[in-house]
């Protein structure tokens, strides 16, 4: 049996991190939709569903990435979604997605510190994809 | 009209009822203030039921009788300041105790009305008190905003240095780990990225030694004879490597200026920034026009571009600090965020303001008016 290959969306501004992203979670088997903006990333959700979704909190607007998150999960419901930022740690905005109400609020599956190492990102794919 | 509310703790109902007879039509303004101020009056007989009120009405303003049925009033006086109320206190006391007048102001009494007083007295102590409380809010506003600001703009700073290390760290570790295999070469684009966001950091680093300059650092003006004509060629010459990559062309016309009188740095700032964005945000082969026009009580600086241009929504929010716009047009022009609101500090230290006037695609203008008196235009030798 071929082993599925899971459609990767990632959204980042930051065209640097988007190579770095994209670069490793290829190496890891995936495919990888690569988009610089939030526009971008709504034309991709609206043709194609990907299996799972990154998502930067900032990029045309301050909460790009929540209102991503929000458009994923009204047109694909299950497809689950990490919000992978910088701005925590500095802004003191500390959401982490423990609660039930908290992730009703932002929508995300899970939220993750930039500059992760890739391992520790195909672990936390794969961990959401239940493979 | 912004209402206080007084209460007033007296046994004596005469006291309470001439306190809110002739604080009912009273009101207080000042120039500074934006409002002006009226009041309601809440009586209590005795200092157990003044607790009660303080309790349930949060008074602003509180007008006590030391000598009272129940607790006393220096009691009272106390219990607010151990809840720690934003409440001034003024003592009215018949007796001319200095051992309660130091004890009530060591509890923070900040008046003390002498019983029995006239519609006068009293008014003038209530607007004495109004004053002060409206300075304490008001200061404390200040302080909190100051300090939500310095917090914004600190966070912002962080994110905005932490992303360039992110994507060197990221570079680096493909580097070492020799991902994308042994040879150098490999490499070329990884490291050319990383120089570039190295630059960009180093950019911004600069713009924020400017903008400390600026914002904290002004005991000392430099200033000197300045040619204008000079410090615009120096921006322009400063610019000209990028220029000459996006075939951009120049054109200054400087009218009715001599020398002025002012800080090279400060107009530095100014020139640079908006001679090096008309050139960003430009299209290739675009142009440039630097208008700088003396008046007998103007200085006008314009700086026109050919560029892409912003929407109305966007230039609104362009002198605010990190408030980079951020849009496809504008995704791989590299920027720090600090450099308008940079200029428009500058700008203002000489009285000046800036405006911009931008069609989308098409172009903008930025125009900076300082007052001559500022900078005092030396004409040129006859």
């Amino acid at each position: 049996m071929n082993k599925k290959v899971f459609t990767v969306l990632v959204a980042d501004d930051d065209p640097d991190y988007l190579f770095q992203v994209a670069y490793h979670l290829r190496k890891l088997g995936y495919e990888v939709i690569p988009v610089e903006s939030q526009g971008e990333a709504e034309q991709v959700i609206s043709k194609i569903r990907p299996d799972i979704a990154i998502f930067d909190l900032m990029m045309e607007s301050d909460d790009s990435g929540f209102i991503l998150c929000y458009k994923l999960k009204r047109k694909y419901p299950d497809v689950p979604v990490i919000l992978a930022t910088a701005v925590a740690k500095e802004t003191g905005i500390t959401f982490s997605l423990n609660s039930e109400q908290e992730r009703d609020w932002i929508r995300a599956d899970l939220y993750l510190e930039k500059g992760i190492r890739p391992e520790q990102l195909d672990q936390e794919i794969k961990k959401l994809l239940k493979v | 009209m912004a209402q206080l509310k007084v209460l007033v703790v007296d046994d004596e109902p005469g006291i309470r009822s001439g306190v809110a007879r002739i604080l009912r039509n009273f009101h207080v303004t000042y120039p500074f203030m934006d409002e002006d101020y009226t009041y309601e009056v809440i009586e209590a007989a005795t200092g157990e039921e003044g607790i009660e009120i303080v309790e349930r009405e949060k008074p602003d303003i509180m007008l006590l009788d030391n000598k009272l049925p129940g607790i006393q009033g220096v009691e009272v006086l106390e219990y607010v300041k151990k809840k720690n109320y934003d409440i001034v206190v003024a003592m009215i006391t018949s007796y001319a105790s200095l051992d309660i007048a130091v004890k009530a102001h060591n509890d923070g009494a900040t008046d003390f009305i002498p019983k029995p007083f006239t519609p006068q007295e009293l008014k003038s102590s209530i607007e004495q008190i109004t004053k002060q409380q409206y300075l304490k809010r008001i200061t404390h506003k200040l302080k909190v905003e100051g300090k939500k600001v310095r917090f914004q703009f600190l966070s912002v700073l962080s994110h905005e240095l932490k992303a360039p290390l992110n994507a060197i760290e990221g570079y680096l570790r493909m580097m070492q780990e020799r991902q994308m295999g042994e040879s150098v070469t490999e490499y070329e684009s990884a490291i050319e990225r990383s120089l570039q966001r190295i630059g960009s950091m180093r950019n911004l680093i600069m713009d924020l030694l400017d903008f400390t300059k600026v914002s904290f650092e002004r005991q000392v003006e430099k200033t000197r004879e300045l040619d204008l004509r000079e410090m615009v060629s120096m921006a322009i010459v400063t610019v000209s490597p990028y220029a000459i990559h996006k075939d951009i062309q120049f054109v200054t016309n400087i009218n009715g200026c001599g020398k002025i009188w002012a800080d090279p740095n400060d107009f530095e700032i100014i020139l640079n920034n908006l001679v090096s964005n008309a050139v960003k945000y430009n299209k290739s082969g675009g142009k440039v026009t630097v208008n700088v026009d003396c008046s007998e009580d103007e200085f006008t600086i314009s700086v026109a571009d050919t560029g892409i241009g912003m929407s109305k929504d966007e230039s609104k929010m362009l002198f605010e600090e990190f408030s980079r716009i951020r849009n496809d047009k504008t995704r791989n022009i590299s920027g720090s965020g600090l450099g308008l609101s940079i200029v428009k500090k500058v700008v203002e230290l000489y009285h000046g303001v800036i405006n911009v006037e931008s069609v989308a695609d098409s172009g903008t203008t930025f125009t900076v008016i300082i007052p001559m008196i500022q900078v005092q235009n030396i004409k040129a030798e006859i």
